[in-house]
């Protein structure tokens, strides 16, 4: 019972974020909407957060095999593959150690400068 | 054969087994290397291979598991939610992280354009390969590009992420969980998210932030870079 419940709010957010995503001609995916309105409901407290919290952590946590089928797909398009495997692998992890580095750099330099008054 | 292979929980049965089968084998070694998502491919790409199995008929048999995407992004808010006061704490440090991550991304793919000749075509293709993979293919149909190409951009770079960040982070001293949350979001989207997430709390909360953002300031970066390789 509380667990439908909470899944069936879950839902309704999803399903308002696809109604968004689908009015506002921008490339931004429901489930960034998403996140963005289920933030502000529990924000607000339009969503309180006991109303959401079980099936929610149960959904992050379990998160991991939802990637499984995503991955898998590369097998699929090996044909196109072909044609720009190199760059698309040096993009894919030289870029990523670059991005990462560099963001967390500039952040931790950041959060020790201002030292967090705002 | 053919009876179980045409069985809708096939693919949910391989998926989940598979999945187990990582989570078991990151319990018995303990290395970032080793990660469920990744282990699982592995095992269910394998399956598919040998049995000459069509990637269509597994897709449409966990297309249930997939639906869960969206609504686990969502809730992706609440340990966010949680960790709302670190944002108000550090606005600053976390917009600039941000932008220098997603400004780091739009060059270095300029310059690999620029290295490999790529086409305009392809260009496009990898601008988002560090977003939400539902943003990604959006804007890469939306700008031109090769949308199954972006998805698999989006997938190399998310397990180059998730493998990586342990070691990375260490090697270059980022330590604030604040930081190294957002590197990880910033550089491997959601799926980076769920190695943040076992790092601890804020590391998450702060990851699934960097998913918003980035992929906000993404939608921004693509469409003046887009102009740069014609």
């Amino acid at each position: 019972m509380k667990y439908l419940k909470q899944l069936a709010i879950v839902l309704i957010v999803s399903l308002l974020a696809e109604l968004m995503a689908y009015l506002i001609p921008l490339p931004v995916a429901a489930s960034v909407y998403g996140l963005v309105l289920m933030l502000i409901g529990l924000i607000t407290h339009i969503i309180p957060l006991r109303l959401v919290e079980d099936v929610g952590d149960f959904l992050v946590e379990n998160m991991g095999i939802m990637f499984v089928p995503p991955t898998v797909g590369i097998i699929a398009c090996v044909d196109e593959l072909k044609q720009m495997w190199i760059p698309l692998l040096v993009a894919g992890i030289f870029t990523t150690f670059l991005i990462m580095i560099i963001t967390g750099l500039v952040t931790q330099a950041l959060i020790k400068k201002t030292g967090g008054e705002s | 054969m053919t009876f179980f292979i045409n069985s809708v929980y096939f693919g949910m049965v391989l998926t989940f087994v598979a999945y187990e089968i990582g989570l078991f084998c990151k319990k018995k070694i303990r290395l970032a290397i080793v990660n469920p998502v990744v282990i699982a491919s592995l095992i269910v790409g394998a399956v598919l291979v040998l049995g000459k199995i069509d990637y269509e008929t597994y897709s449409e048999s966990v297309q249930y598991i997939t639906y869960f995407l969206t609504p686990a992004t969502v809730c992706l808010a609440i340990p966010l939610y949680r960790q709302i006061h670190l944002l108000k704490k550090y606005p600053l440090a976390i917009m600039g992280g941000v932008f220098s991550g997603v400004l780091t991304a739009m060059v270095s793919i300029y310059f690999i354009a620029l290295i490999f000749g790529l086409t305009h075509e392809q260009y496009i293709t990898l601008l988002p390969k560090s977003i939400t993979t539902a943003i990604g293919m959006g804007i890469s149909e939306k700008m031109g590009g090769i949308v199954t190409l972006t998805v698999v951009a989006i997938s190399v770079t998310g397990i180059t992420g998730t493998l990586s960040a342990e070691f990375m982070l260490k090697l270059f001293r980022i330590k604030n969980p604040v930081a190294k949350g957002l590197a990880i979001g910033t550089c491997s989207h959601a799926l980076g998210t769920t190695k943040a997430m076992e790092m601890g709390e804020v590391e998450g909360a702060m990851s699934s932030l960097a998913i918003v953002l980035t992929g906000i300031l993404t939608v921004i970066g693509v469409s003046i870079f887009a102009n740069f390789i014609g």
